[in-house]
């Protein structure tokens, strides 16, 4: 199971991952991103928790 | 042409009107530019008219019919589409403040091109959520988009504009685009008919891209002819978009009446069937009764494939947007600034585990399709909230609004599947939808089904007076 990060350490993953793509994020947008960043990362739990077989790979172009 | 008469007509009965004779072009384009002046500013679907260029086209299509020239098989529909679609001449502003910066389009993306081909009429362009990223129209930049049954509520989105032109009677017929459920989720909340293609069925060349993974161009309107219609001259190859099927088209039209029998029905039981409001489930209950349908199917890890859809639409959409929001955040509208500012950041790992998990769901979903050949399933968890609700209570539970309106959506475009929603009859309710699915590329099956449920009384556009 991926653990959900603390506000706190979704804060310092955000300012850390932010400066490291160049991407400035202002401090009055600061706690929305963080906010979302939990509920992605939420979504993302539930997809890194769920085992899946070594040869599956995503169809570069996505035929139904 | 009077107003009634004209808000009383779907596209197709315009069509075959100018056709014969009955009405020019030119009148129905005057109508339904008096609408707009009228409706319009109540409902707040447009956000540009092209009065000049409409009754120019119009003028084209009566000179066709007087030359004894076919002007198409939709001669005079007056439609709109979506402001994320080129239009040859406009600046396409994709809901934004920023992209109203950018030079005019030189060209008319391939959907646009393909209906005014078609005879139909260009009336202008429609709001939206910026960037397509949200389900409610509640646009900062160019005001909310308002439900025509009651405009205190969200008229869904992102393709909010097209849901509310045609659920007010402003045009039959409109455009959007589908992600996540942003055809489906306005047609369902105006009251109307939304068609989201297969995957790959219909170009998206010359629109705004959102999250490409799942893009799908729609189509909504007032009758389900006039959807199937727009579908078949919509769909086909285009080697302008890259993940434009090469399969030929299948015009889907002529199979309309062909009935429901030899198809298998289920309701989609599990993730389908629980988190949302008892009318949501009972507008469900009311088309499988009228099918004649009891069986019911789950389709496996539905929740997680939502989940899925969130990473990967968080990821790939920050990543068309990165330089704006590296060096002008603040230009965003603030319902979608910090989402896309977030979704930059999102793991490398977790976008591709998401996109591994949808080849397996993928999988999953074609086994559950040997055994049934459509499924039923709410559009949206509940009617349409207020315009500014942040929270609703859903099957006794607080969630936040407007991410939750997809919750039946998404995990259905996740894999690209046709659906139809269609509007259940609810006298003197607001709307409600019903999703009805198939197998990739089987339009006609979920068309077929949405034509007898037309002619039974149970689906039908709710337009307002």
């Amino acid at each position: 199971m991926t653990q959900v990060l603390t506000p706190a350490e979704l804060g310092a993953y955000v300012d850390d991952a932010a400066k490291l793509i160049g991407l400035p994020i202002a401090p009055e947008h600061r706690p929305g991103v963080i906010q979302f960043m939990g509920v992605v990362m939420g979504a993302a739990a539930l997809v890194m928790e769920f085992p899946l077989p070594d040869d599956l790979e995503p169809a570069p172009v996505f035929e139904p | 042409m009077s107003p009634v008469e004209y808000t009383a007509a779907d596209g197709v009965g315009l069509a075959a009107a100018v056709r014969a004779g009955r009405v020019s072009a030119r009148e129905v384009t005057d109508a339904a530019l008096a609408r707009i002046a009228t409706r319009g500013p109540a409902v707040n679907a447009f956000t540009t008219v092209l009065a000049a260029q409409a009754r120019a086209d119009a003028d084209r299509v009566d000179a066709a019919l007087a030359a004894r020239r076919d002007p198409g098989p939709l001669a005079g529909v007056p439609f709109a589409v979506k402001d994320l679609f080129d239009i040859a001449g406009v600046t396409t502003l994709a809901g934004s403040k920023i992209n109203a910066e950018r030079p005019p389009a030189t060209r008319d993306a391939a959907a646009v091109a393909a209906l005014r081909r078609a005879g139909a009429v260009l009336l202008g362009a429609l709001n939206m959520d910026e960037y397509a990223y949200g389900f409610t129209t509640e646009n900062s930049h160019y005001g909310p988009t308002r439900n025509p049954h009651d405009p205190t509520r969200v008229a869904g989105g992102s393709s909010g504009g097209s849901g509310a032109a045609v659920g007010a009677g402003l045009v039959p017929l409109t455009l959007g685009s589908d992600t996540n459920g942003s055809v489906r989720v306005p047609a369902a909340l105006c009251g109307v008919f939304g068609l989201k293609p297969t995957y790959g069925r219909v170009s998206r060349a010359g629109s705004t891209l959102f999250a490409g993974s799942f893009d799908h161009v729609g189509a909504i309107g007032r009758s389900i002819r006039d959807v199937t219609a727009a579908l078949d001259c919509l769909q086909g190859p285009d080697p302008e978009d890259p993940v434009c099927s090469p399969r030929a088209a299948e015009p889907c039209s002529p199979v309309l009446g062909e009935g429901i029998d030899g198809l298998r029905i289920a309701v989609l039981d599990g993730h389908f069937a629980r988190g949302g409001e008892p009318e949501a489930f009972a507008a469900v209950a009311a088309v499988a009764a009228a099918l004649g349908v009891s069986r019911r199917v789950t389709i496996r890890e539905a929740h997680r494939a939502r989940a899925a859809a969130m990473v990967i639409t968080a990821s790939e959409g920050a990543a068309v947007h990165l330089e704006d929001l590296k060096t002008r955040a603040r230009d965003f509208d603030p319902l979608t600034r910090d989402r896309f500012l977030a979704g930059a950041l999102v793991p490398g790992v977790v976008y591709q585990q998401a996109q591994r998990f949808r080849a397996w769901y993928r999988a999953r979903v074609a086994e559950v399709f040997r055994e049934v050949d459509v499924l039923l399933a709410p559009t949206t968890p509940c009617p349409a909230p207020r315009i500014g609700q942040d929270r609703m209570v859903l099957a006794g539970v607080e969630v936040l609004t407007r991410p939750n309106l997809g919750v039946y959506t998404q995990p259905l475009s996740f894999i690209g599947l046709p659906v139809l929603s269609v509007p259940v009859t609810r006298p003197g309710a607001l709307p409600l939808g019903v999703q009805i699915i198939a197998a990739p590329f089987r339009e006609a099956y979920v068309l077929r089904v949405g034509a007898l449920l037309e002619a039974k009384g149970v689906a039908a556009a709710a337009v307002t007076a």
